[in-house]
């Protein structure tokens, strides 16, 4: 059962890593808007054609 | 895309506002206006007539805007506004009211495509800022703002800088110390577990290693995440106040201490779960109580309203100055739809000046070479020069913001619910933990301390901390949804507290165009002229609206004219003698009461009718007429009383109607309402009711459109659900009922929990399951109750 240690380590470290992604994500600033974002992916690529239908 | 013609009216391609003529007109697409086609000619060259295709009519419209943007070559200016500046790029955020749809989103991040020298614009929908980064070696701020004026997005720019401040804010990191505390309620929850699912005595080796896990787990959650209590509790018990901060504090503490003792001396498992469990939904708490509406600012004062920089005449030059350097002596030059900063002498043009704001006077006035001309009005008309006799900060409008009361902290608001019970919770408290210590201490004393730390742990007042933000913010939102924004949580308590109303009148229950006319005379074309020419003589308002609702017909040479003050204006033109006024001086007799103002009209002797002027009150004002008389209504107007008949009928008697009121009167009446005990709120919308607003226990600025500048206020109340003001109180009230409600559960939990904690027995798992129950229990009854209360108000 000594497996155990070794385990709940790996679980550990592994939850420490989702944390500092967390932590670089706020600092980032990729929280700060949430709102534009959802917006800006209904927008369409760029096209030369579609001038002024 | 094909243009939209409903029910035979035009709009505009641009802005969607109806097409008076054919005139403006490019590839088949109508405009209203040159300056929407110039909008649409600039992106059509750009090739971004994309902007069209995501929403109908995106564009602001431009008929009336009228501005001058060199003032930005200041380098005092600029330094002000910009971020970040180096050799090559220049970084700067601006806010744009106009952003509200997603053409606007798509648009604004193409900025490049019109000038390469732009590299990079992002857009924060919800902020409306707009953040640019340029080459300023090629593009000038100046050339920059000029070209979002060209595409229909003029940038707000003003003295009190809002973008910056709202950026100042956001750095508490609440929620990297929520994201702390959760990871480790995760972990602590699941070392835990086999502790109480109990650990046979083969794998009793395990125990230790748990505990000590779990303690060092525990300490970023206390030192990091729960620091915050520590030292609110400490300033507090400095200050000797007794708030709910002390009791939590010392709940943590003893948790971690007697987690730390049980482990080390392998007596028990510790409260790690409880105690991380504790912090993770105190802070979730905070989180929802702190709602920040972007867009809006209730912090705003006069430098938000005035221009940023002035423009003078220096030896015969126009040069544009910051308004920081505006002094005596300077002679400036204001222009159309520009205002006024300073008080200042008119020395050149002719001067009508729009006062709605600071007096609330509805009608622009006129004003005569070598008068003084006070701060805060809005030139209408050709350009002005005035001689500046004030500085900016003395002038009639700011020294307001001198007074006492802008200057005084914010410490009169009524005590929360909140922080009145906390006191005595916390005295109860430590009450039953010293008796529980001493009641044990004599027989047994590690069962003594073992009742003293469980009593602290289990009455820790989670849940009563958490009653009343997560009721607040689902009332808050609730608010939100009807356009009632409040500034911060504690406005919905003070809101049921309310028990005395005042209201402005121009602009508060009266809308922009608050009265039309009604011609109740039959007139001839000639007879029409014959009124006009004599009205455009006189500056009186109801003159001015005569011959305005009269148009522009050609004007007559009148012989002989005069004006008597309050009454009318007699007038010859031509053969015709004319009497315009009051029943008084044009029938003889006083007219009978009557809801309208009314001018009568008496050509050659003979009686033709009258003009009526009705005037529009916001709809609504007579359901909050019936709030009386549990709460007591007051009109509170900076206007001559020409409405005091049409008003009254909507207010008790007269006595609650005060005219005249200058802006001091305004905070000065507050008070007197405030001595006597009444709980005030104050409704008003423009600069002269700001003092007022201030002074009240809940100043709620009224406004048509929230992006538009609106006094320092508690609350920010969107015009049209200016109904809806008595629900709102209801459900204000409802809602504090609600948080008692939920007070008294938390008790409940917190008398089971004592039941076990008096007798020493507390187990890990009684603490562990107790603590998130009262929780979940508190926030789902709060926010079903709020919501519940919310349908039942019709709010939702």
């Amino acid at each position: 059962m000594s497996i155990i240690y070794f385990l709940i380590g790996c679980s550990l470290l592994l939850a420490v890593c989702f944390l500092a992604a967390f932590f670089w994500a706020q600092r980032t600033g990729q929280n700060d808007d949430l709102h534009t974002p959802s917006m800006r992916i209904l927008l369409d690529d760029e096209d030369e054609n579609s001038r002024g239908k | 895309m094909i243009e939209r013609a409903i029910i035979g009216k035009t709009l505009c391609y641009h802005c969607g506002d109806e097409c008076l003529t054919e005139q403006y007109a490019v590839e088949g697409k109508q405009f209203c206006c040159h300056g929407c086609q110039t909008v649409y000619q600039v992106l059509s060259e750009n090739k971004l007539c994309r902007y069209y295709n995501y929403n109908d009519h995106p564009g602001a419209t431009r008929t009336r805007i009228d501005k001058r943007f060199d003032y930005l070559n200041e380098p005092s200016i600029v330094s002000e506004l910009i971020d970040y500046k180096d050799d090559r790029v220049t970084i700067v955020t601006f806010y744009i009211p106009h952003i509200h749809c997603s053409s606007c989103l798509w648009l604004l991040e193409q900025l490049n495509k019109i000038n390469p020298a732009i590299h990079y614009c992002r857009v924060d929908f919800l902020k409306k800022q707009l953040n640019i980064r340029f080459d300023h070696q090629k593009l000038n701020l100046q050339q920059l703002v000029e070209l979002l004026y060209d595409i229909g997005y003029e940038p707000l720019i003003s003295l009190q800088d809002i973008i910056k401040k709202q950026n100042a804010v956001n750095k508490d990191n609440l929620v990297s110390k929520i994201a702390v505390a959760g990871f480790c309620f995760g972990n602590v929850m699941l070392l835990s577990f086999p502790e109480y699912f109990g650990i046979t005595s083969l794998e009793h080796s395990f125990k230790y290693f748990f505990g000590i896990l779990n303690i060092l787990i525990c300490i970023p959650v206390v030192f990091y995440s729960g620091r915050g209590y520590f030292v609110s509790a400490w300033q507090n018990l400095r200050n000797k106040v007794l708030n709910i901060d002390f009791p939590l504090a010392l709940g943590i503490a003893v948790l971690f201490i007697r987690t730390v003792t049980e482990v080390l001396t392998k007596t028990g498992a510790g409260f790690a779960d409880t105690l991380c469990g504790l912090v993770f939904f105190l802070l979730l708490g905070k989180f929802v109580q702190k709602k920040t509406y972007h867009h809006i600012s209730f912090e705003r004062d006069y430098r938000s309203f005035f221009p940023v920089a002035v423009h003078i005449l220096d030896n015969g030059i126009e040069k544009p100055i910051p308004l920081s350097q505006l002094h005596i002596h300077h002679r400036m030059v204001i222009r159309h739809n520009e205002i006024i900063p300073a008080d200042a002498i008119l020395l050149k043009g002719d001067a009508l000046v729009d006062f709605s704001f600071v007096t609330g006077e509805a009608i622009p006035v006129s004003r005569t070479l070598g008068e003084i001309v006070y701060a805060g009005g809005r030139q209408t008309g050709e350009a002005i020069e005035l001689e500046v006799v004030k500085p900016v900060s003395q002038s009639y409008l700011t020294q307001l913001w001198n007074n006492e009361a802008f200057t005084r902290k914010q410490d009169n608001r009524m005590q929360t619910f909140n922080e009145k019970v906390s006191k005595y919770f916390t005295i109860v408290l430590l009450l039953i933990a010293f008796s529980s210590l001493f009641f044990w201490l004599p027989t047994d004393y590690k069962r003594g301390f073992a009742a003293f730390t469980a009593v602290l742990i289990v009455a820790c007042p989670c849940a009563l901390a958490l009653s009343t933000p997560f009721t607040m913010s689902a009332a808050l939102s609730v608010f939100d949804r009807n356009l009632f924004y409040l500034k911060n949580t504690a406005v919905v308590e003070q809101l049921a507290k309310v028990d005395t109303i005042v209201l402005d009148k121009t602009g508060t229950i009266t809308t922009g165009d608050s009265s039309y006319v009604k011609n109740e005379a039959s007139l001839t074309e000639e007879q029409k002229q014959l009124v006009y020419s004599v009205c455009i003589n006189s500056i009186h308002p109801l003159c001015r609206m005569i011959y305005h609702y009269l148009g522009g017909l050609e004007r007559l040479l009148v012989s002989k004219y005069s004006e008597i003050p309050g009454k009318g204006i007699l007038g010859t033109v031509g053969k015709h003698q004319l009497r315009i006024g009051s029943s008084k001086l044009v029938l003889g007799y006083p007219e009978r009461a009557v809801y309208s103002t009314n001018v009568h009209l008496l050509i050659d002797g003979l009686y033709l009718g009258y003009f009526a002027f009705e005037h529009h009150y916001r709809a609504g004002m007579e359901k909050i007429s019936a709030l009386e008389p549990s709460i007591n209504l007051h009109l509170l107007s900076g206007d001559q009383d020409h409405e005091r008949t049409e008003l009254v009928k909507f207010f008790k008697d007269t006595t609650r109607l005060h005219f005249n009121q200058s802006p001091q009167d305004k905070l000065d009446f507050i008070q007197t309402l405030q001595d006597n005990g009444d709980k005030v709120m104050m409704i008003g919308d423009g600069l002269n009711d700001s003092g007022a607003l201030k002074q009240s226990d809940l100043g709620v600025a009224i406004t048509d459109n929230v992006n538009n500048f609106s006094p320092g206020s508690d609350a920010i109340l969107d015009g049209r659900s200016f109904n809806k003001l008595p629900a709102f109180l209801r459900f204000s009230k409802d809602t504090v009922k609600i948080i008692y409600f939920s007070f008294l559960i938390s008790l409940t939990y917190n008398l089971i929990g004592l039941s076990y904690a008096v007798t020493g027995n507390l187990s890990p798992l009684i603490a562990a399951i107790l603590m998130p129950v009262s929780t979940v229990t508190i926030i789902s009854f709060t926010s079903i109750a709020t919501h519940l209360a919310a349908k039942q108000r019709k709010l939702l």
